[in-house]
This record gives structure tokens, sequence and C-alpha cells, in this order.
């Protein structure tokens, strides 16, 4: 903090723009944006999860090709992915104090996350494409 | 606490930098060992445990999406899994966390947005998340029943 040029400067000068851990407020935008999009989202998926109970692999497969269903389908799972590595980033910020775990940790959430929205996209691109 | 008779631990070991990241003599932060257990704090741990436990259900979700693509056995065996009864009493786990999280979180959010803040308040909207989260999680599992029927 009394590093340099800081020593001198307002403590309101490391405040404004991105702040001092330069990433501003992202982190919490988006977790809020994708909490909204997700609480609009998953009473649908609830439903139409629960009328396709019974169904055989035809049915849910056409159900999922269909595009609107396709495209919002896909926007829940990037959303859940991207929700579940935001919130977990915050967990692992919160309890794991050794730094070499902690970024390790974070990498592997991120790794995760990212293949398992990009497997779910594949999944559901390949379903549609098929029917 | 920490004791201050103990010299490995008191002021006399920071001079000795020992302790190069701790202060003793700060106070703790609040210690869940001696909390009383009260509805907003079992809330708050709820929302997070839940978060935790739903990210596995993101990459069972991931799993089935991947199982329908690929049909065949791949299918076959992941609708056997769901569809045991070790897997219905994990999908009614994954249900139950996900509605109490839903809903949970839009009480975050109305919060987020300056409204409820409370202590009345607070627990009102808290008791609220608790019964209805108990009764939608009845009414998706009474509709899934009855669809399955």
């Amino acid at each position: 903090m009394s590093t340099g040029n800081g020593r001198y400067r307002n403590p309101m000068q490391r405040a404004r723009g991105l702040g001092s851990a330069k990433a501003g407020t992202d982190h919490f935008w988006w977790l809020r944006m994708t909490s909204i999009a997700l609480a609009i989202l998953v009473p649908s998926f609830i439903s139409v999860l629960v009328s396709m109970i019974g169904a055989d692999l035809e049915s849910v497969r056409a159900a999922i090709a269909r595009p609107w269903n396709a495209i919002l389908l896909s926007m829940f799972v990037v959303a859940l992915f991207w929700h579940s590595k935001l919130g977990l980033q915050v967990v692992i910020e919160d309890y794991v104090h050794t730094r070499a775990a902690e970024v390790t940790l974070q990498l592997l959430v991120t790794l995760a996350c990212a293949v398992g929205a990009f497997a779910s996209l594949y999944a559901i691109g390949r379903i549609a494409l098929m029917a | 606490m920490t004791s201050t008779k103990d010299p490995s631990r008191g002021v006399a070991a920071l001079h000795k930098n020992t302790l190069p990241m701790t202060h003793p003599e700060r106070p703790l932060s609040p210690h869940l060992q001696v909390y009383r257990w009260q509805l907003t704090m079992v809330m708050s741990i709820l929302h997070r445990a839940t978060g935790v436990a739903l990210v596995v259900g993101v990459f069972a979700l991931a799993w089935w999406l991947l199982a329908v693509a690929a049909g065949g056995e791949s299918y076959a065996n992941a609708a056997g899994a769901l569809a045991s009864p070790f897997g219905k009493i994990i999908l009614f786990g994954f249900s139950l966390a996900l509605v109490y999280h839903l809903l949970n979180g839009i009480r975050h959010l109305l919060w987020d947005a300056g409204w409820g803040y409370d202590i009345p308040e607070v627990y009102r909207s808290g008791y609220a998340v608790a019964v209805l989260s108990v009764i939608f999680t009845a009414a998706i599992w009474w509709a899934a029943l009855a669809g399955a029927a």
C-alpha cells in the first residue's frame, strides 16, 4: 500500500474505476445476471422435464430438437455452468487458504465448468441436427 | 481464544517474527462454535451448501444430455440409473436443493435491490422460503409420480 508513488495518493484514487481488485464489479454483476436468467429458466426446465417423464428416447430428442427449446436449453446450460463457476470461485476464495491449492482449484473449476458447458452444447447441437 | 501467557503466541513472538501474518490480540471473526444457531444463519449456510451440491447436479444434466445425444446403450444406462431407487433419492435431493436455492436466491436478489432488510422481514421471508421449498418440491414430485403412473 505504501509502495512508490501510491504513498501520496488519496485512497479514493484506488477505489475509482476498476478498484483495488482490478476487476470492478464483474463478479457481482454476472452472478446476479445469471441468477435472474436461471430464476426464469429453471421453472420452465422443471416443467418440461416433468412432462417428459416416461417418454421414450425419440420423443425426448424431438422435444429438445424443437428450435426454441434447443435455443433456451443452450442458454440454460451456459447460465448454469457460468453461475456454478462464479459460485464455486467464492467458496474456494473463502475456505482455501493455501495459495497453491487455491489457484489449482480455481483453474480446475474453470476448466471443468467450461468442459461441462461445451459438452452440453455439443450434445444439444447433435440432438437438434439429428432430428 | 488465544492465550497471552503462552510465550510462543504472545506479542514477543511477533517481535521474533515467528508469526508473520497473525496478530494474537486481534478480535476473531464470528465463529460457528460460539454462535447460537438461528434461522438466518442456517439459511445462509444452506444456500451455500445447496449451491455446491447443485454443481454436481449441473454436471449430471450434462451427462444426461450426452446420453440422450448418444442414444442406444448410453441412454438406456442413464435412464435406468435415474429411474432406480437410488437415482430417485438423488433426484429428490437435487430437486429440493434446487427449489430452495432458487427461492432463497430470489430473496437475495430482493435484498440486493434494497428490499426486506428489517429483521422481522428477514425472518418472514426466511420462513416463507422454507415453507414454499417444501410445498414446491412436493408439487414437483406429485406431478412427476402422477405422470409416471
